[in-house]
């Protein structure tokens, strides 16, 4: 059978998966303990004994100076810092992207001005914002936001306004005015494109998160991955960038989850 | 008295000129279907009827009131495809109309309206054969369910003329008789005035009561573009009794020359 035609049931699918994974783990594990052979204090692979002490003591013991457990105090803000990030950004985005695809004049004004936006690199703004809102929770808050709106705005702008004339001018004639078709035609429509649009935001979203954090925090997952990095400490840094990457997967399965969930006649044969 | 009437419509895009010198009077329940070459500017035609777009020149009345260059509820439309919404159900397509016009804020009913609303709604799709389909969204129903919701959701809004943009050019030939069956049987139960613009020339002849071809008069091999078209002929068919449909005699109309003057 050609490989094009070999389709792999769910349960295969699933160990397909996961080798690539299993054999990178083991890949590490034989790595790191051929270094530890050649030099037991080696700190650049640390065995997995030694990352699960070290995460044990941030994991379980308030500390001492703040009294806090820090892995979840800087779960909890980087968390905190990116929800309220992608949600500012995710309203305004149904906002000016509903308004932007559905009418014309709107386009041809603010059109350019997004346009605009979405080419600076957000990070070259990050000075800016750091000037503007100076060093605590908003300017973090707010790269996050400047980072991934413009895009997302565009994304559900574009998707909005290419949605088939007939429609506009079905609701039309069905008496709708400019305010019904987006109410009515343009908004359920720009749902499920929205949500893609957060996902595909979330990579961006973390990368701004984490410098942010890196640059000018107290508290937080990058914060603590480069304060952690001046004494080498791959054994706090590795496990934070796998718990990173558990929390995007969880983000990102719970949106195309609720997606189908909410909108399932934009996923089509999902039914 | 005709109950739509074009005077003198041009119809150009730039230089290119698509329709030109188009003067119709179109009388209350009539079937007009529109037939010609493709590029003779029929979905032009139908489309400046529904005020989607602007004529260059002319003027269109319905009922001895210009009409605004805007679409509007008075006008009903089904397109080939994209005329329903696929984020609705079937009911719900058939509901927005009402919606629509019941609250301009919210686009919505509640409550006794809302149950009103749903009565007609369901007692459309009954008439169009969707009785049973009132839960399923478009993508899991085929081309003629489709195009039967698209013709229950123009109806409720009782249109003073449902234009037809090929409705039925993308079905397969039994579902397209069949679909012939219900556009005639809904056009003398509601007693509509249908505009039909189409390919199928068989088509034009059996459901219509006027066919009207459209094809440019004057050709300019060097400047094809500069000369648009216009109505060549203007064929009034008279039926005999309802019953009889299917034998249809055709008798061209003395004043075939209608849109060249």
């Amino acid at each position: 059978m050609r490989w094009v035609n070999r389709t792999p049931r769910r349960g295969a699918a699933f160990l397909l998966g996961a080798l690539p994974l299993v054999v990178l783990a083991i890949a590490y594990i034989i790595a790191a303990a051929a270094r530890h052979s050649a030099n037991p204090a080696d700190k650049i692979l640390p065995l997995p004994g030694a990352m699960a002490e070290a995460m044990a003591l941030l994991l379980f013991q308030a500390d001492p100076l703040s009294g806090e457990y820090l892995f979840w105090a800087d779960t909890a803000a980087s968390l905190w810092r990116l929800g309220v990030g992608l949600g500012i950004a995710t309203i305004s985005t149904l906002l000016v992207g509903l308004v932007l695809g559905t009418l014309p004049p709107v386009r041809a004004t603010l059109g350019p001005l997004v346009t605009a936006i979405a080419v600076v690199p957000p990070i070259a703004l990050l000075p800016i914002l750091f000037i503007a809102f100076g060093l605590g929770e908003t300017a973090k808050v707010a790269l996050i936001v400047v980072g991934v709106t413009p895009f997302m705005i565009r994304d559900v702008a574009g998707h909005v306004a290419a949605l088939p004339r007939e429609q506009v001018v079905k609701a039309l004639t069905l008496g709708a005015n400019s305010w019904g078709v987006m109410l009515r035609v343009a908004l359920p429509q720009a749902m499920p494109r929205l949500i893609q649009a957060l996902r595909l935001s979330l990579g961006p979203a973390w990368v701004f998160l984490i410098s942010a954090e890196a640059i000018a925090a107290d508290v937080g997952l990058g914060y603590r991955i480069f304060l952690v990095r001046r004494y080498l400490a791959m054994d706090v840094i590795l496990p934070y960038v796998a718990w990173i990457a558990v929390l995007a997967v969880v983000m990102d399965f719970a949106l195309s989850r609720s997606s189908r969930r909410l909108f399932g006649w934009a996923h089509a044969g999902a039914h | 008295m005709a109950m739509l009437s074009l005077k003198n419509l041009w119809v150009e895009y730039g230089d290119k000129v698509v329709l030109e010198r188009i003067s119709l009077d179109i009388a209350e329940g009539s079937f007009v279907s529109i037939v010609g070459p493709s590029g003779a500017g029929k979905s032009s035609l139908l489309r400046v009827i529904l005020g989607q777009e602007r004529p260059s020149r002319g003027t269109i009345a319905l009922d001895g009131v210009p009409l605004p260059a805007e679409c509007g509820p008075d006008r009903g439309v089904v397109f080939q495809r994209y005329s329903v919404f696929p984020h609705l159900t079937v009911l719900g397509n058939t509901l927005l109309g009402l919606e629509f016009s019941a609250s301009p804020f919210t686009a919505r009913l509640f409550g006794s309206n809302r149950r009103a609303a749903m009565d007609e709604a369901e007692a459309m799709l009954a008439s169009v054969g969707l009785g049973d389909s009132r839960h399923l969204y478009p993508a899991q129903m085929s081309g003629g369910m489709q195009q039967r919701l698209a013709i229950a959701q123009a109806l409720i809004k009782r249109p003073r003329i449902l234009l037809l943009d090929e409705p039925f050019g993308a079905l397969d030939p039994g579902i397209r008789a069949d679909m012939h069956i219900l556009i005639t049987r809904l056009w003398r139960e509601h007693g509509l005035t249908i505009i039909m613009v189409t390919h199928d020339i068989k088509e034009a002849f059996s459901l219509g009561t006027r066919v009207l071809t459209l094809d440019k008069r004057r050709h300019d091999p060097h400047a094809p573009h500069r000369y648009g078209a216009g109505v060549v002929y203007d064929l009034a068919l008279t039926r005999k009794a309802a019953a009889g449909a299917d034998d249809t005699s055709i008798t061209i109309d003395a004043n075939h020359n209608n849109g060249h003057d």
